[in-house]
Parts: structure tokens; C-alpha cells; sequence
């Protein structure tokens, strides 16, 4: 007879020290990881800012080569957006989703694992290509985020370097967001229906969507790039019968719904923070997740909004300009929400309610830039000068940035279980918004007054709001050492955080975390919940 | 309560119309300078248009969320009202959304459609300019009339306060003409761009873009490169001079003349003294050459060599000779034969082989080109 030799209950040590880390398959861990990865990275990219604004500050300073001034300007973005953005929120889905819909963890939990670990490699490589330069082997990458061929053809091997590093990082992406999908649609404890899943897990549904849709497209194009580099083809060069603004179209083909997959996590986290400190359910939760779903549609194909200077065909450039405007209404229904979820409510201000009412501002602010710039002709005169720099950081800093600060200081306790220090908190959002908007505002003139992007140093004319642009980057680059000495801080200890941490967690469509202890355990929901 | 937001409002608003109305009329650091074009300044308008429906609907919002945080706190004892949202506002008020949303994007977007027209539209033109972007100058070929104008940024020696807005030679154009651009580039994407007379559309290698323009008034109207083109992306400005339609026109058939006086020149068999060769040999070296290998000769190290005590420079003067005229490939240094005319190149070699301490005493004639050719 034989017996089959099944594990009991699973029941096993967990393990500890460095193997808990580098072979985890829990959500929790990996989540921490993620984050961890995202807030070293974000004092990379973020130093990198601050030597932008040095080389700024004044004209003709010339603190750096051209070529490594373009480099910091590339790598800045590549490491916010890819580094920093991504990772972190990728990091608060896989902490927070399995717990709001009731699940024990995310549906692969191997899979999770190598999603993370690919990051370290790819960082690594990325810190490589732009080392490589100093070494002797080509010119640095020093075309912006964006790698427009032929000036990319032009680098050294740091761009290689960098086509690879893209791979990677892709290939995280996609494996997260499959995990994420199925997780969503097939673990769902009984009675957590569609309907009343917490808009942060609608937000990440949407967003995984995305990701699996454009990530391909982009590693494509790096692709063509590499294969133009070095193994003769032309798809970019027009003397062999190629194009260069066939890369513009399948980079941005991408990176429009990019713009979306940075926003929409950081939404998600409004839609649940907003409800608990007003008191009071989500205000339009059908139209917000028909909302989403609109703007994920729309958002796959607008893309050549930004590439309206290069030669579209009227009929194009018209079909454009229209989609483009159209997404003002998704964006409007959503912030039109979030401000009736607060409206008589019983509001109270803690650190991530005052991130939350200041993205509701300054987003729609971007929102409005956006419009303007949506107008083809007016664009033909805000392309690629600090105007746009201007919009594109209103949007990401509060719309992306801002609300992962917002669910750091949200979910701090239940992942810690500690409360994080609130004075401290309210005086890092002062500190933060107010040197943001010294950084940011003033660049909307520059660009109106015909500073263009990407440039190492500027005429006098630009002198004045240029000096305001960079000591608000230093007031703003500064903040966030009190940023990270309060996550320190709340980690290590604090006031001690109940299940419900905040009075309001548990209003309209919660998640099914605020059950849980905080610090939750190691494993949770090993046996599902029921939802009534 | 809406007392103290009014008055804000009203306040912010007065404001901001008075720095609207100033703009409106004069070249400030903070907007767009004057338009001197029926295409910029309709597209100014629409600018102007798009900022102020900005501003009002900012000015709601902060309003509406002002409001909110001012009334509906619970330190005050609001209560919240938890069936707020399954009212008829709350079932019903999402309609409100696209129809306010959609009004104002139709009122923006008819002007815009409009504006749009006359971007594209294809003029019956009095002037072609063909205006070519390069790593890093500018070079304007005036069609119909065979007279090319090359514009090198103007070092800061001789720029001083417009450093990287002023270049060498300016683009010379007529006022009260129809002017198309027509923008390429012959090695990376760049864009030429000067807010006052046109918009910018991408110069591109292989493809050839088109804008237009008719320039009311006689000035000086200035302009940048505006797509990352490497390292002298910053470097490379856009100065445009408008004169007069009966001063151009003078002026076009002096530079014709001038253009073809050279050629004949350089296309005679005469031989040229050392300072002649040198002094030519000087403008086109600076002209072309400069901008990587640096009016020092020094270069750039690691990406652009020196000529300065270099190998080629004061070796074989055949060596020298092939990659002046050849190139080198896998790199940025162009074959310059099809690009210059052989005195030019003669003049040119002869520069970089005595200039800066290379002394080497080597003369080289435009037969000698011919040649090599």
C-alpha cells in the first residue's frame, strides 16, 4: 500500500536570515522588498535632480560635460519611472491586494519572487551603463528618457547596456501584472464581489492591464534599436529605408498608457484614503471604475499627442488632438468624485488626508496644463520646452508621487504596527508640497518665456526663475531625509496601532486588511473570511 | 465664510488679468514674445484663451475644495452624512461631468481646429528658405536664388549678454512676404524654432517638414534649437533678421554676386599665398569644423580629437587629406569632399596644419584637391 507522503498543514519554519529574503514567496516580504528597492532608488534618481538644479541654478556654471549633463537628465527619469514609481507601487499591490480581497497570498507566489529580484538586476545595470562612459567605452546615453534614434544610435555601449536593462525591467512588469490579474479575478474570498472590492485593487486591475499590453511594444522597440546599433538593419534610418519617427510612435505607443500605469496605483490610494478621513463611502464608485476603465481604453490611443511637431498628416494630427482632449472627462469624473466623497463628510487632516486634498488641487492642476497643451497649434509653440517639463511633473510628483506618500503614511501602521509620528508627518507634507511648487511653477514661464528641454545652460534671460526652480529642488530634495527618517523611525517604533488604525478604514467598501492585526502575520487568511 | 473666498478670488483674478493684459504687449521672461505673424499671434490668442479657462476652472476647484475644508470637519461636530452618495445627486450628478467637461473642451477645440488650418495650410509662397539642422549649426539655403547662409552659435567673447541666443551670420528675410521653411536635418533630429515668426516642426534626416510665415514688422527675432540633438544641443541658437522686401532684395543680389565671385575663384588654378589660405582656411575651419574640434583646436578628450600637436595634423599631408575628405567611418567626423569646394578644403588643411604651434610650413592649393579627388 502506498502511502503518499503530503505535506500536513504546511506547517514548517519559516525561513530566516538572508534566505527568508532572497527565496521569499510571501506577499508581505516581497512587498517590503519592493519598497525598500523604491526608496534607496528614489535618492539615486532624486540626487540626480538636485545635480540638474545645481547645473541650473545659474547660467553658465558648467558643472558638468553636456553629454553628462543629458546622461543625469535621462537617467533621472528612467530611475523615477522605472525605479521608483513602479516598483513602489508594485510593492503596496503586493502587500495590501491579497489582503483586501480576503486571499492567503498572491496567486503565483514563485512567480512574485522572481518578479522582485529581477529589479536588483536590472538597477544594477542600469548604474552600469551609465559607469561605462567613464571607462572608455562610447559616448554616454545623453538623449533623454525617450532614446529617439538617430542620437541613439550615436552612444556608446552605455546604451546597450541600458536596451538590456529595459528588458528586464519589462519582463518584471509583465510577470507582476499577470500575477496581479489572476489573483484578482480568481482569489477573491467568498462575498468579496467585484462591486465592493476597494478602488485601490479596480486601480490595479487596470493598471496590470496595461502593463501587459504596452510593456511587449516598448521592449520591441529597444529591440529594433539594438539591431539598428549593431547588426545593420535600418529600421530607424531613413537612408536605408527606414524611419526615425517609427521608434517616436512605438516608444510612445508605450508611453502614453506609461503615464497611466504611474497614476493609476496612486488613485487607487486616493480612493481609499479620501473615504476614511472624510468619514463617509466613495462618492460615485460605479462611474469611478467605468472612469477607469474609459481612461485605460482611451489612454491606449492618444499616443501621438506627443509628437505633434513631426509631420502628421492633418486628418492624424485632428484625430489626435480630439482623443487627447477627451480624456479631460475620465479625469474629471475622478476628481469630481474625490472631491463629493469629502463633501459632507466629518473630515479630519491627518499626513495622508493632507496629501490627499493637495493632489486633488495640484493634479487638476496638471489636468488643466494638459488641456493646453492638448491644442495642437498652442503646442507647436510648448513642445519640448520647459512647459511641458512644468506639466509633466505636476502630474507626476502629486499624481503619482504624492500618492504613494499618501499610502506609505496610510498602511505604515498596519505594516509596522506602529503609528508613524503625525508631527513629523504633517511637517514633511509642508516641507515637500511647499518645495515642489517652488520647483515646478516657475518652469511653466521659462518654457512660455523659450527655454527649451535638455539644454546644459541657458541664456541670462532665464536667469531669475530658474534660481527659484533650483533652490526649491534643494528645499524639496531635502525634505525627504525627514521622509525617510520617519519610515525609520515608525519602523522601529511608535504609539501602537490597533486593527482599525484610523476611525473611518472600515467605511463604504473596505478592505478586508483593517481585520487584521497590525503588524498582520506572517500569513494571513489562511483560512478565507467571508464577506457579508 | 464666502465672503473671505470672494475676496481672494477676486483678488487673484484682478492679478492675474493684469499680468495677462501686460503680456499681451510686450517681451517679458514669462510668456510668449510679441508675435509678429498672423499664424503666432492668432496661435498667441489661442494661448491666451486656453490660460484663462485654466485659471477660472483652478479657481472653482480651490474654491469648491476650500469650501469643503472649511465646513465639513469633525472638529467643528459635523456629522457625515453616510447616504450622501445613494442620493439623486449622488446617482445622477456623474452626467454633469462629461457635459461641463465636453463644453469647455468644444470651446477650446474650435479655435483650436481652426488654428490648426492655418498651420497646415499650403501657401502660394514668395520665398522658399530650406533651413537644415546639423550637429550644431544651422545652415539656410534660400531655393530659388543658390545663396546658402551658415549660422554657428557666436562664442561668448563676442555674444556677451545674448550668449546662446546669438549666432555669426543671421537668417536674413524680407518682411510683408510669404515665406515657406522647409526643415530637414542631415544627421539627427533637431528642430528649428523662433516663437515670434512660426512654429517649430522636427527637423528631420530624410524627411522634409514645412512651415510658413509672413513677418509684419522689420527686427531682430530670436530662437533655439528644440529637440535634444547631443551635446550642442544648448549650443546651437537661431537668430532671424527681418528687413524690408526692397533691402532684401538688395541685399540677395549682392550675396549672389558674392556667391558667384567665390566660385570662380575657387575654381581657378591660381596659387595661393600662405595668409590668403590661412585666413580662409580660418572662417571655414570655424564655420564647420569648430564645433567639435573647437576654435582651440583642442578638442573634446575621449570624443573629439585635438588638432591642436595631433598626429594627422602635422604628419603626411596625404593622410591628412583622406579623412578630411573621406571621413572616418563609425564616427561623427563627415567626408567633407562633397561638402566643400576644394579651395575650401585646400584653405582649411592648410589652417589646421600651421594654426596653433603646428607650424608645419605645409601649403596645400585647391589643384592639389582636385587631385586627390
Amino acid at each position: 500500500m502506498t502511502t503518499s507522503v503530503l505535506h500536513d498543514d504546511h506547517h514548517h519554519e519559516a525561513p530566516s536570515g538572508w534566505r527568508r529574503w532572497l527565496f521569499s514567496t510571501n506577499h508581505k516580504d516581497i512587498g517590503t522588498m519592493y519598497l525598500i528597492f523604491a526608496l534607496v532608488m528614489m535618492f539615486l534618481g532624486g540626487g540626480m535632480a538636485m545635480l540638474i538644479r545645481a547645473e541650473l541654478f545659474m547660467p553658465g556654471l558648467q558643472l558638468f560635460q553636456p553629454d553628462f549633463y543629458n546622461n543625469l537628465v535621462t537617467n533621472h527619469a528612467l530611475i523615477m519611472v522605472f525605479g521608483v514609481v513602479m516598483p513602489a507601487a508594485a510593492g503596496m499591490a503586493n502587500w495590501m491586494i491579497p489582503m483586501m480581497i480576503g486571499a492567503p497570498d498572491m496567486a503565483l507566489p514563485r512567480l512574485n519572487n522572481m518578479s522582485f529580484w529581477l529589479l536588483p538586476m536590472g538597477g544594477t545595470l542600469l548604474i552600469l551603463s551609465m559607469v561605462v562612459p567613464f571607462f572608455g567605452m562610447g559616448a554616454p546615453v545623453a538623449t533623454g528618457w525617450t532614446l529617439y534614434p538617430p542620437l541613439s544610435i550615436q552612444a556608446g555601449f552605455g546604451m546597450d547596456l541600458l536596451i538590456f536593462t529595459i528588458h528586464i525591467l519589462g519582463i518584471s512588469s509583465i510577470m507582476a501584472s499577470i500575477n496581479i490579474i489572476v489573483t484578482i479575478v480568481n482569489m477573491r474570498a467568498p462575498g468579496m464581489d467585484w462591486m465592493k472590492l476597494p478602488i485601490f485593487v479596480w486601480a490595479w486591475f487596470f493598471t496590470a492591464l496595461l502593463l501587459v499590453l504596452i510593456m511587449p511594444i516598448f521592449a520591441g522597440g529597444v529591440t529594433m534599436l539594438l539591431f539598428d546599433r549593431h547588426f545593420g538593419t535600418s529600421f530607424f534610418d531613413a537612408a536605408g529605408g527606414g524611419d526615425p519617427v517609427l521608434f517616436q510612435h512605438l516608444f510612445w505607443f508605450f508611453g502614453h498608457p506609461e503615464v497611466y500605469v504611474l497614476l493609476l496605483p496612486s488613485i487607487g490610494v486616493l480612493g481609499v484614503v479620501i473615504p476614511t478621513f472624510s468619514r463617509k463611502p466613495l462618492f460615485g464608485y460605479k462611474s469611478l471604475v467605468f472612469g477607469m476603465a474609459f481612461l485605460t481604453a482611451l489612454g491606449m490611443v492618444v499616443w501621438a499627442h506627443h509628437q505633434y511637431t513631426v509631420g502628421m498628416s492633418v486628418a492624424a494630427t485632428k484625430y489626435f488632438m480630439i482623443g487627447t482632449i477627451i480624456i479631460s472627462v475620465p479625469v474629471g469624473l475622478m476628481i469630481f468624485n474625490f472631491i463629493f466623497t469629502m463633501w459632507r463628510g466629518a473630515m479630519t487632516f491627518e499626513t495622508p488626508m493632507l496629501f490627499a486634498i493637495a493632489i486633488i488641487v495640484m493634479f487638476s492642476f496638471a489636468g488643466v496644463t494638459g488641456v493646453m497643451l492638448a491644442v495642437v497649434p498652442a503646442d507647436l509653440q510648448y513642445h519640448d520646452t520647459y512647459f511641458v517639463v512644468a506639466h509633466f511633473h505636476y502630474a507626476l510628483i502629486p499624481g503619482a508621487l504624492f500618492g504613494l506618500y499618501a499610502g506609505v503614511f496610510y498602511w505604515l501602521p498596519k505594516w509596522t504596527g506602529h503609528m508613524y509620528d503625525e508631527k513629523l508627518g504633517k511637517i514633511f507634507f509642508w516641507w515637500t508640497t511647499i518645495g515642489f511648487n517652488l520647483t515646478f511653477f516657475p518652469q511653466h514661464f521659462l518654457g512660455l518665456a523659450g527655454m527649451p528641454r535638455r539644454i546644459v545652460d541657458y541664456n541670462i534671460q532665464y536667469t531669475e526663475f530658474n534660481v527659484i526652480s533650483s533652490i526649491g529642488g534643494f528645499i524639496f530634495g531635502l525634505s525627504h531625509l525627514l521622509f525617510l527618517y520617519i519610515i525609520i523611525q515608525t519602523v522601529k517604533g511608535g504609539k501602537k496601532a490597533d486593527n482599525k488604525v484610523w476611525e473611518g478604514s472600515m467605511i463604504g467598501t473596505p478592505g478586508l486588511e483593517w481585520t487584521l492585526p497590525s503588524p498582520p502575520p506572517h500569513h494571513s487568511f489562511t483560512v478565507p473570511p467571508v464577506v457579508r | 465664510m464666502f465672503g473671505f473666498d470672494r475676496k481672494w478670488v477676486l483678488c487673484g483674478s484682478a492679478l492675474f488679468l493684469l499680468l495677462g493684459i501686460n503680456n499681451a504687449f510686450a517681451e517679458y521672461a514669462y510668456n510668449f514674445p510679441e508675435a509678429v505673424s498672423p499664424l503666432t499671434r492668432y496661435i498667441f490668442d489661442l494661448h491666451m484663451l486656453t490660460t484663462y479657462l485654466a485659471f477660472w476652472i483652478m479657481v472653482v476647484i480651490i474654491a469648491i475644495v476650500g469650501f469643503t475644508i472649511f465646513k465639513f470637519r469633525k472638529s467643528t461636530g459635523y456629522k457625515a452624512d453616510q447616504e450622501f452618495h445613494k442620493g439623486a445627486f449622488g446617482v445622477w450628478s456623474w452626467i454633469l461631468v462629461p457635459v461641463i467637461v465636453l463644453g469647455i473642451d468644444f470651446s477650446i477645440s474650435g479655435p483650436g481646429l481652426k488654428a490648426l488650418d492655418m498651420v497646415e495650410k499650403n501657401i502660394d509662397a514668395d520665398l522658399t528658405v530650406k533651413v537644415i539642422g546639423s550637429q550644431w549649426k544651422w545652415t539656410y539655403e534660400y531655393v530659388n536664388d543658390d545663396v546658402a547662409i551658415i549660422s554657428n552659435l557666436l562664442p561668448q567673447e563676442q555674444a556677451g549678454d545674448k550668449y546662446l541666443r546669438e549666432v555669426d551670420n543671421p537668417l536674413i528675410l524680407p518682411t510683408h512676404r510669404k515665406i515657406r521653411f522647409l526643415h530637414t536635418a542631415t544627421d539627427v533630429l533637431h528642430a528649428w524654432w523662433v516663437p515670434a515668426i512660426a512654429v517649430k516642426k522636427d527637423s528631420i534626416p530624410g524627411y522634409i517638414n514645412e512651415t510658413w510665415t509672413e513677418i509684419e514688422k522689420e527686427g531682430d527675432y530670436y530662437g533655439q534649437c528644440a529637440e535634444n540633438c547631443g551635446r550642442g544641443h544648448a549650443f546651437m541658437p537661431i537668430h532671424v533678421k527681418a528687413i524690408s522686401p526692397e533691402k532684401f532684395d538688395a541685399w540677395m543680389a549682392e550675396a549672389k554676386e558674392d556667391e558667384l565671385a567665390e566660385l570662380a575663384d575657387a575654381q581657378s588654378d591660381k596659387e595661393w599665398a600662405k595668409e590668403e589660405l590661412m585666413e580662409k582656411g580660418e572662417r571655414v575651419f570655424n564655420t564647420y569644423c569648430a564645433g567639435c574640434h573647437q576654435a582651440t583646436g583642442l578638442g573634446v578628450p575621449g570624443v573629439f580629437p585635438a588638432l591642436k600637436g595631433g598626429l594627422i595634423a602635422t604628419g603626411p599631408v596625404e593622410g591628412h587629406l583622406n579623412i578630411v575628405m573621406k571621413g572616418k567611418a563609425g564616427t561623427a567626423m563627415s567626408a567633407w569632399a562633397a561638402q566643400l569646394s576644394d579651395l575650401d578644403l585646400a584653405a582649411v588643411v592648410t589652417y589646421e596644419r600651421n594654426a596653433w604651434g603646428n607650424n608645419t610650413g605645409d601649403l596645400v592649393q585647391p589643384k592639389d584637391i582636385k587631385a586627390a579627388r
